[in-house]
């Protein structure tokens, strides 16, 4: 009967009524869903294989999710109209990744990426205006336009960062600080398949297990570095093992709540003090490595779509939510009609926000520096440089 | 002939004559390449020739020296030149010195070569300029070409070289075309690393450069020509050994210098060129103080109206060849 009447209501598309048939429907507060076990290396034990959902953890789960799918499929939109420039690494596909790690973490804990990372920057705090704004290069990005996409930078959140592998030493540096400070927080340090085979990686590996640094290593395997499939780059594939020493478990990367309780598991890990541990969530990027390459080179149509139509993590969470009675699919519907008008406003002004002003091309080259010269095309140009 | 064909001509003719000459890297086998210089290389040589690499710059860095040590003649790509920080130690320590140390008894016959410097909207991480890193050291030889004959005679005589040699292509050139004369498509075209050439005689300045900025120049030196300043324009094609006698004949000549380089103003080639300039008899014949044009002194910033200003442009080159004249 409510189906009937919410029919007739929305042919009149009067929005406040049908608000009023979603509010009164009697959805589940929460529900319990199976999810995968774990393969686990080194360890007895591994995160639970069943887990409680709230409603309002699954739509705000829902929601960012959807906001990281649009505001990447925006980026590829501005980056084929030019406005985006350089490059841009986009993560849809990986969206349950960087929702189910934060959700899984506390703001006061820390995590660091390589490029793809503006899911992360995303659930890190930052709002998509910001990040839209840096990806166009403006003075209202997150770093005034001038780091672009690889290089955003939020509280607890140390980028973005170019160089393979590079930023894997420096979150088991941030991980050193948190034990030195005492205060029981975690780094979450990210790395792709790609980088796996970095050797500084395992130099990583080595100092965190000997200090016991709360690092969670984590590897999000999408199946290629760049054109390169993990077969053709790995001796071994079997990422989560290759910390050795340190304990690991495989993750199914498309699954939002297998995410958050592996992150949970880990955390909880690393702050009892045992030293790192290390993740492998198996994911996949639908778009190519980077706005340059058009991914299916070395990879199949099929494939893609295949994951797409089964694998998808949106849909995914979608279904389950609908299935047990904690949303219903106009409201998440709703919810996507919202997501859409905040990444279109985001757009307008990522799009309209003027450049940053050439008098601040000198500043932040130093910290806590009074100011000085800095010399540009030839001696007779000078910037100023503010810290 | 774009100066990416003109490299993969280079390569494929040297793969062709020495069965010892391989390519490794990462993506240039079966992606043809990041920036598709070695397309058609791995279905014409196979996997033993063209080798894709992990992303490993320090072990295959290492891994390629080792096979140079051993007999064969790597050419080891950098994706960037930016990633071969990772790897430098391999190229300096290992490759450089080897040489030297072993009073001649261990040539390291390898060729490392890849895109340098800026790019377009990459960003700080990615558009350094390694000319003077590079070309600061002993034991290795340093090349840098502007244009598709450059790009062709230099890369086929680095790795006919016995030496470790460096190649500094620019991404952004790679899709320029260029005039190719009829000795360029020979399979013995030759370019000899340590000699510059002059693109463009004049007789008021000299100007110097490498890379794309050689391209600048020459626009730079068509403006001025109108207003009737004649600049002789230098391409200096190898950093290290750096062809100091052209530039001084020149600067003999002309009496005024301006170098131009796309990376920073410390310590740069540039520097380096006023330096020598100094030391030699070409000194005594400048009327005006040398002057450089370089990239700014910052890390590259991403917005394009910074980056624009970050690179040294058309305008910049002119004006400081019409500061050295006082004109």
């Amino acid at each position: 009967m409510l189906a009937a009447v919410s029919r007739v209501l929305s042919g009149a598309a009067q929005k406040p009524a049908s608000r009023v048939l979603v509010a009164s429907r009697n959805f589940a507060n929460d529900a319990t869903f199976e999810i995968k076990k774990c393969d686990l290396h080194k360890l007895e034990e591994g995160p639970p294989v069943t887990t409680v959902l709230t409603r309002e953890d699954g739509l705000r789960y829902y929601r960012m999710m959807q906001t990281v799918r649009r505001m990447e499929l925006k980026a590829d939109q501005l980056y084929k109209q030019k406005i985006i420039r350089g490059f841009c690494h986009l993560c849809d596909g990986q969206e349950a990744c960087c929702v189910g790690m934060e959700a899984g973490i506390n703001p006061t804990d820390h995590l660091i990426t390589a490029y793809r990372a503006h899911g992360f920057t995303f659930t890190r705090g930052l709002s998509v205006r910001e990040i839209l704004a840096e990806l166009t290069g403006r003075r209202g990005g997150c770093a005034k336009g001038k780091g672009g996409s690889m290089h955003m930078y939020a509280k607890n959140f140390y980028g973005g960062n170019g160089i393979v592998g590079a930023q894997v030493p420096l979150g088991a540096g941030i991980a050193l600080a948190c034990k030195y400070n005492g205060k029981d927080e975690v780094c979450l340090t990210l790395y792709g398949d790609g980088a796996a085979n970095q050797g500084q990686i395992f130099e990583a590996y080595n100092m965190a297990a000997l200090w016991k640094l709360p690092c969670i290593f984590i590897c999000e395997n999408n199946r290629y570095g760049m054109g390169t499939s993990v077969e053709r780059a790995a001796a071994s594939t079997d990422y989560y093992k290759r910390g050795d020493f340190i304990p690991g478990l495989r993750v199914d990367g498309m699954d939002v709540l297998c995410v958050r309780e592996a992150t949970k598991f880990a955390a909880a890990h690393c702050r009892a003090g045992k030293g790192p541990i290390l993740m492998e969530l198996q994911t996949y990027r639908y778009h190519g490595h980077s706005m340059s390459d058009p991914g299916v080179s070395y990879r199949t149509r099929e494939e893609i779509q295949e994951v797409r139509s089964k694998s998808d993590p949106i849909m995914l969470l979608k279904d389950r939510m609908v299935n047990s009675n904690l949303a219903s699919v106009e409201e998440l519907k709703e919810i996507d009609v919202e997501v859409r008008k905040e990444i279109e406003d985001a757009a307008q002004f990522a799009t309209a926000d003027p450049e940053p002003p050439l008098e601040e091309l000198g500043y932040h080259i130093y910290s806590n520096e009074p100011p000085f010269e800095v010399r540009g095309a030839n001696q007779w140009i000078k910037f100023k440089s503010i810290s | 002939m774009t100066v990416r064909d003109a490299i993969n001509q280079g390569m494929d003719e040297e793969l062709e004559r020495d069965e010892k000459v391989f390519l490794l890297g990462e993506e240039v086998a079966q992606y043809d390449g990041a920036y598709k210089v070695s397309r058609g290389l791995w279905k014409k040589y196979g996997d033993k020739r063209i080798i894709d690499t992990p992303i490993s710059e320090m072990g295959f860095a290492g891994i390629a020296v080792g096979a140079a040590m051993a007999g064969l003649r790597p050419i080891c790509e950098f994706m960037t030149f930016n990633f071969s920080m990772q790897a430098i130690d391999q190229v300096i320590n290992s490759a450089a010195k080897t040489y030297y140390m072993s009073a001649g008894l261990q040539s390291v016959p390898i060729v490392f070569r890849g895109p340098n410097g800026a790019s377009a909207g990459v960003a700080a991480q990615h558009s350094q300029c390694f000319a003077a890193w590079y070309g600061h050291c002993p034991g290795l030889k340093v090349v840098s070409p502007w244009n598709a004959e450059d790009a062709k005679g230099l890369i086929k005589s680095a790795i006919r070289d016995n030496n470790p040699v460096v190649m500094l292509e620019n991404e952004l050139m790679y899709g320029v075309a260029f005039e190719f004369p009829p000795e360029a498509q020979s399979k013995d075209f030759l370019i000899p690393i340590g000699k510059a050439k002059i693109e463009r005689q004049g007789t008021h300045i000299t100007v110097v450069a490498h890379s794309r900025p050689v391209g600048h120049c020459l626009e730079a030196a068509t403006v001025l020509s109108k207003e009737g300043i004649e600049c002789e324009v230098i391409n200096l094609r190898t950093i290290r050994p750096m062809d100091v006698e052209t530039i001084e004949a020149s600067v003999m000549k002309t009496n005024h210098l301006v170098t131009v380089e796309g990376g920073w103003p410390q310590f740069g080639v540039g520097a380096e060129i006023c330096a020598r300039i100094m030391e030699g008899p070409a000194f005594n014949f400048l009327d005006a103080p040398a002057v450089r044009v370089t990239g700014a002194d910052v890390p590259m910033p991403y917005a394009k109206i910074l980056e624009d200003n970050s690179v040294p442009q058309v305008k910049d080159i002119i004006f400081a060849i019409k500061k050295t004249l006082n004109i």
